[in-house]
């Protein structure tokens, strides 16, 4: 295994950025995710680290060695592909041996790791079949093994999750995981699905529009968003534009003032984020905290959420553990005056510059 | 609620009927010259009248006993292969530089080489017959009536179809698979030939039938481009035709309709080829 590095890599079509400058230091046996809504680059880069395409400007190095303008059949990378673009005309076992048979192990040794490669991924009793009698999760991990048999230096996914249905994701996700460690594979992984990333990765790289957004450990994402999309794009977030008017106070646009953590921000325009799952609601009209209205109870069983509309106009979700029978916030319903309260330090204060992602933009 | 359901269930029947009914109209207007063909090659009357006197093999036993069916036959399938062999390779590496590559006069050129199907072969024929006597002349070199004029006519047949096919099979075929093969070590040659080719495999196959049929059937173009001793089997029966209207003839369409027949059967078991035309 080996560390992985990307020194200001760069993309370009005519005026368009694809990726913006990313570095990224991947270290040995680390799993890092590439996060972020389709269009965001994050393929292409994949696709660079592989040498699928050209950058424009930048350094690639995979242990140690400079492979920028290698091609791809001269790098040390196993890639597993979104469609897992197996050779429709060869057995499950030809698949996995073309990486040796190029590499020119001998045909004993090769037959020795075909088959542990197969047992790895559980799949030893299908050698002789073709791709296409074969399930969709039983492909991916022909995919998966064909890629490990070469014992590559940087391990490549790309959204290898995306075609499989809901409950077989849960699995091959952790079987992934578990293959990834075991083997202390240096990682690079691919994805849209931020809960994927989360519960998958060592470390999280958000891209936006090409942009890294932020890079750290889920926790970091997930308690520290570096801005406004990172904040919306892990997890879920409520977002209150205001001003801070003083040190340690915060004045959304309705005029609605909140004692908030304000270290680094100057007085001016800011943005609030404040995660649901932080708000409690308490019934009726509580002497501190926020007031308002109850505009619609969702429940979704271990949880339930709250949309409240703020006496200045402003809306906050929160979402508490459900309430047990007997508990008096069993009986708040839609029109209800309640009274939400947070702790001041899960409060997080961000540039208003940068707008929640958003829907915009093909993939 | 039920008489209604029973109505429904009557109609849905009923066209299910219809559908068969046109089904087998068509199959029947398709295959009647086919069945009158073979049906006819074995009467035993000369001249060709309803209903037969009886039947006979002796219209085969003449077909092959006659040597300009015989060398028709010879020639037809020399030509047919050597056409074939040549039409598809190229075609299909044309197939590939349009599927796979940008480049200037792309479009133009993918309409040029579907352009034989469109020229009228009699007008193909003659123009090819002009331009060979040209050719002659500045060459030194014989091209009418001669193996290699009639294998370059007919490549011109087998490249439209070669191109359609091969561009199809192409089109489909999934590029992360090759990408997958060059992620594993594979230079671009060895992933052509382990990877790409095989992959268009049914494509050239069914190219390969198609081209060979068009060739060994073909009249038109062939037409003037053969000579004596040099007559392709359609052509000689056209000849045989102008002096006599007997069986033979029927028995010699029959060999090839069996031939035919045969090769898209043998074709049929390694590529499907409901799946690809």
């Amino acid at each position: 295994m080996s560390e992985l590095v990307l020194d200001r890599l760069r993309k370009e079509y005519g005026s368009f950025v694809a990726v913006d400058d990313v570095s990224l230091h991947v270290r040995e046996g680390e799993l890092v995710a590439l996060l972020g809504p389709s269009g965001c680059g994050k393929t292409t880069t994949l696709r660079m680290i592989a040498g699928f395409i050209e950058p424009t400007a930048g350094r690639i190095t995979i242990g140690g060695r400079d492979v920028t303008w290698d091609p791809p059949y001269r790098r040390d990378t196993g890639m597993v592909f979104q469609s897992y673009a197996l050779f429709p005309h060869m057995t499950v076992a030809q698949n996995v041996a073309f990486g040796l048979e190029m590499r020119k192990v001998p045909r004993a040794e090769a037959e020795t790791r075909v088959r542990r490669a197969l047992d790895l991924v559980r799949l030893g009793h299908l050698a002789d079949r073709l791709p296409r009698q074969l399930s969709g999760g039983q492909q991916q991990r022909v995919a998966l093994a064909r890629a490990l048999v070469v014992n590559p230096g940087v391990f490549l996914l790309d959204e290898p999750l995306s075609n499989l249905d809901a409950k077989l994701r849960l699995e091959v996700r952790v079987e992934i995981r578990e293959l990834q460690k075991r083997l202390g594979l240096t990682t690079v992984f691919v994805t849209h699905d931020q809960e994927e990333a989360l519960t998958l990765a060592d470390r999280l790289v958000v891209l936006d529009h090409g942009v890294v957004q932020q890079v750290g450990t889920p926790e970091e994402l997930y308690e520290a968003p570096a801005n406004l999309f990172v904040a919306g794009f892990i997890g879920r977030s409520n977002v209150l534009r205001g001003r801070v008017v003083e040190r340690g106070r915060f004045v959304t646009e309705a005029g609605l003032a909140l004692a908030v953590p304000t270290d680094g921000f100057e007085p001016g325009a800011a943005a609030l984020a404040l995660r649901p799952e932080r708000i409690t609601v308490i019934p009726g009209a509580a002497g501190n905290g926020v007031s308002g209205r109850v505009a619609l109870v969702t429940y979704l069983g271990a949880a339930t959420e709250y949309r409240v509309t703020l006496d200045g106009g402003e809306s906050l979700t929160a979402s508490m553990a459900t309430p047990r029978p007997g508990d008096p916030l069993k009986r708040v319903g839609a029109g209800d005056v309640v009274t939400l309260t947070w702790p001041a330090e899960t409060c997080r204060l961000l540039a208003p510059d940068r707008g929640a992602p958003t829907d915009e933009g093909g993939s | 609620m039920a008489p209604a359901g029973r109505a429904a269930r009557l109609k849905r029947r009923a066209g299910r009927w219809v559908l068969r009914a046109i089904a087998a109209l068509v199959f029947f207007f398709i295959f009647i010259p086919v069945i009158f063909v073979v049906w006819i090659s074995l009467f035993q009357q000369q001249i060709v009248s309803f209903p037969p006197e009886g039947y006979t093999l002796r219209w085969y036993e003449n077909a092959f006993a006659r040597t300009e069916f015989r060398d028709g036959f010879g020639l037809s399938l020399q030509v047919a292969f050597l056409a074939m062999l040549i039409g598809v390779t190229s075609g299909a590496a044309a197939a590939y530089a349009i599927v796979r590559f940008r480049f200037p006069g792309r479009e133009a050129l993918n309409t040029l080489l579907l352009g034989p199907l469109v020229v009228p072969g009699i007008v193909a024929g003659t123009s090819l017959y002009v331009y060979y006597i040209m050719v002659e002349n500045i060459l030194d070199m014989d091209f009418r009536a001669t193996l290699h004029g009639l294998v370059l006519g007919h490549i011109l047949l087998t490249i439209p179809w070669t191109v359609r096919l091969v561009s199809a099979s192409l089109i489909g075929l999934d590029r992360a698979v090759e990408e997958a093969a060059m992620n594993l070590g594979a230079g671009p040659w060895t992933t052509f030939r382990r990877i790409t080719l095989p992959m268009m495999r049914p494509g050239l196959v069914a190219a390969s039938l198609f081209s060979f049929i068009q060739s060994f059937e073909n009249l038109e173009l062939t037409l003037l481009l053969v000579g004596p001793g040099r007559t392709t089997l359609p052509v000689a029966m056209l000849n045989y035709l102008e002096f006599r209207i007997d069986p033979t003839i029927a028995a010699v369409a029959t060999v090839q309709i069996v031939l035919i027949g045969a090769l898209m059967l043998i074709t049929d078991r390694f590529v499907k080829l409901s799946r690809i035309v």
